[in-house]
């Protein structure tokens, strides 16, 4: 790599940016999950607590404590488990034992992967919260636009390492789907990503929701959202929380990702061998 | 200088020695073939020169580095073409060779590229609506999309029908005026035949033979096969000789065929006949032929061919 610039590899970067957004962009499928399904916990949350007067006395919706937490969901749909299944089933099809194979840095790669789940992410939680200001009467103050960036930031990056592990453990693109839900879902409701347990939850639900990154995510994120906040928006200790996750992914990732399809452990080679001798 | 050279190379699976100290050379554009059966060590060797797979011993140059520690700047100057490698089929034909092409600091265009490879046409169209042929076609032109200066085709042609393999050949020999040294491995004899300059025939780990396809036939082109289904079956094949007298050539007995590779078919035939009379047995399936490129393949190989 001695012979390649930063600049160039940088723009290599933002090509592969492009190229995995594209791809996300042409599987409906994921597309739908990502930016839709969220979209329609949103609608139904909001037909279920239609008129729930939430605090007495203040003019505030149920939707400024649900749709917070569902653009969480989005944001982590979009980098977790998309990146979880689209990667391993790339590897399955023999994509990645190609890119491996070009002079296309392998960090640059993973960075192609993690910047493109980032962007759809913001994708997802701009609509998620678009659709929330728009339709439902969501609130937020101007003043906690940053610290709720800084944490969607933290958050997504950390949430898209995670998904490389996800990927690196995945035994086959098969199994990666299933994998990502049953990870991500009953956490998701220990976490106030579905439903709030922030007021006096049993102790072992909110303990549980503590060892996982996700409820560090959502209760980071939703404080810049929370009208009963009277302190700053910023959560330095959950966001710290959420970053080590991303750097346990990290490690996850550096070691175990592999770049041949599962199907062979050792190319065509062994597995012939095995075939021939048979 | 040679684009290739490998020296006493090995490389062992647990005790498994899949490349069992292997020697060649591969001049600059020259079309080398490494052909040997399934599980010979092929795919072991070209990995290797690819810089993906660690070797256990022996020396390995390509393009003046070692591909063990050359990283990306040696993949920017080789092409390589594998089995099971797959291709988004999110892409069209010609996003697919702009895309890898970017990776590359050279590259040719992506018309040429499609027409080198006969895929003129099918620029636009999505990867997953082209057939099995089609795709290959895609391997091969992303192989060549970075204007390699080595290219490495791993079984360019295994899984393919007769006419898309004659196709796969023309393609491939279209590549000589291009210049690019080319590395293939095969366990066609006729692919590479028509494809090679030189090869290599490697068994279990080791190269038994190793020459122009002209020179491999060579010995064979003295020969004359005579074959017939035998009566005795199988079991008497510890006793040929003796049953069948002192024939000139060399005589095998394999799932019931006697054959009989000499360099005297005339007398050999005689004795094979009167043996035959004498003893009122018919020879079914009675032949004389001159054998073939896969024979000769065969015999060197010590018939393990599965492919």
């Amino acid at each position: 790599m001695a012979d390649r610039s930063v600049l160039s590899s940088l723009l290599l970067l933002r090509r592969q940016i492009g190229y995995q957004n594209r791809l996300f962009r042409r599987t409906p499928i994921a597309a739908f999950f990502t930016l839709v399904f969220p979209l329609i916990f949103l609608v139904l949350f909001g037909a279920l607590f239609d008129g729930i007067d939430v605090a007495p006395g203040l003019e505030v919706d149920a939707a400024q404590f649900y749709a917070p937490g569902l653009a969480v969901f989005a944001a982590v749909s979009a980098t977790y488990t998309n990146i979880g299944i689209g990667v391993a089933i790339y590897r399955d099809e023999g994509v990645l034992k190609r890119i491996r194979g070009t002079p296309l840095p392998r960090w640059v790669y993973m960075g192609g992967v993690v910047g493109s789940g980032v962007s759809i992410a913001a994708a997802g939680v701009l609509i998620m919260l678009g659709v929330g200001f728009l339709l439902y009467g969501i609130e937020m103050d101007l003043g906690n636009v940053l610290p709720a960036a800084v944490t969607f930031v933290v958050g997504v990056a950390s949430f898209a390492l995670l998904g490389l592990a996800l990927a690196a453990v995945a035994p086959s693109g098969q199994s990666a789907p299933a994998l990502a839900n049953a990870t991500l879902l009953p956490v998701a409701f220990v976490s106030n990503v579905f439903i709030s347990v922030r007021n006096d939850p049993p102790v072992w639900l909110d303990l549980l929701g503590d060892i996982f990154p996700l409820k560090a995510f959502a209760d980071s994120f939703f404080a810049a959202f929370d009208p009963f906040e009277e302190g700053s928006a910023y959560k330095p200790w959950l966001l710290l929380r959420i970053g080590l996750w991303g750097l346990a992914g990290a490690l996850v990732a550096a070691g175990k990702f592999r770049w041949e399809p599962s199907t062979g452990t050792g190319g065509g080679s062994q597995r012939s061998r095995r075939r021939g001798r048979r | 200088m040679s684009a290739v050279v490998v020296t006493d190379l090995a490389r062992f699976y647990g005790d498994v020695r899949a490349v069992d100290g292997i020697s060649f050379t591969v001049e600059e554009g020259e079309v080398f073939a490494l052909l040997g059966p399934n599980g010979a060590g092929k795919s072991t060797v070209v990995e290797i020169l690819e810089g993906h797979r660690t070797r256990d011993a022996g020396q390995v140059t390509v393009l003046g580095r070692d591909p063990g520690t050359a990283g990306q700047a040696y993949r920017d100057r080789i092409g390589i073409v594998l089995q099971e490698t797959g291709i988004e089929r999110e892409l069209t034909v010609r996003e697919a060779l702009v895309h890898y092409g970017a990776c590359y600091t050279r590259r040719r265009p992506v018309d040429e590229v499609l027409d080198l490879v006969g895929l003129g046409g099918l620029g636009d169209r999505r990867t997953h609506r082209l057939s099995g042929g089609q795709r290959r076609r895609v391997d091969l032109a992303l192989g060549l999309i970075g204007e390699p200066d080595m290219l490495f085709l791993d079984e360019p042609t295994t899984g393919f029908d007769p006419s898309a393999r004659r196709n796969a050949w023309e393609m491939i020999d279209g590549l000589r005026s291009l210049g690019t040294t080319v590395l293939l491995t095969s366990h066609y004899m006729d692919e590479v035949q028509v494809l090679a300059d030189r090869v290599a025939v490697l068994v279990d780990g080791r190269i038994v033979a190793e020459g122009t396809p002209d020179e491999l036939r060579g010995r064979a082109d003295r020969e004359t096969s005579i074959r017939c289904r035998f009566p005795g079956g199988d079991a008497a094949s510890g006793r040929l000789t003796d049953l069948l007298g002192g024939l000139a050539g060399r005589v095998s007995l394999r799932d019931g065929v006697l054959e009989v590779r000499t360099e005297d078919p005339t007398a050999d035939l005689h004795r094979l006949t009167t043996w035959a009379v004498d003893r009122g047995v018919g020879l079914d399936g009675l032949e004389v032929s001159r054998p073939t490129l896969e024979d000769v393949y065969l015999d060197l190989i010590g018939g393990q061919a599965d492919g």
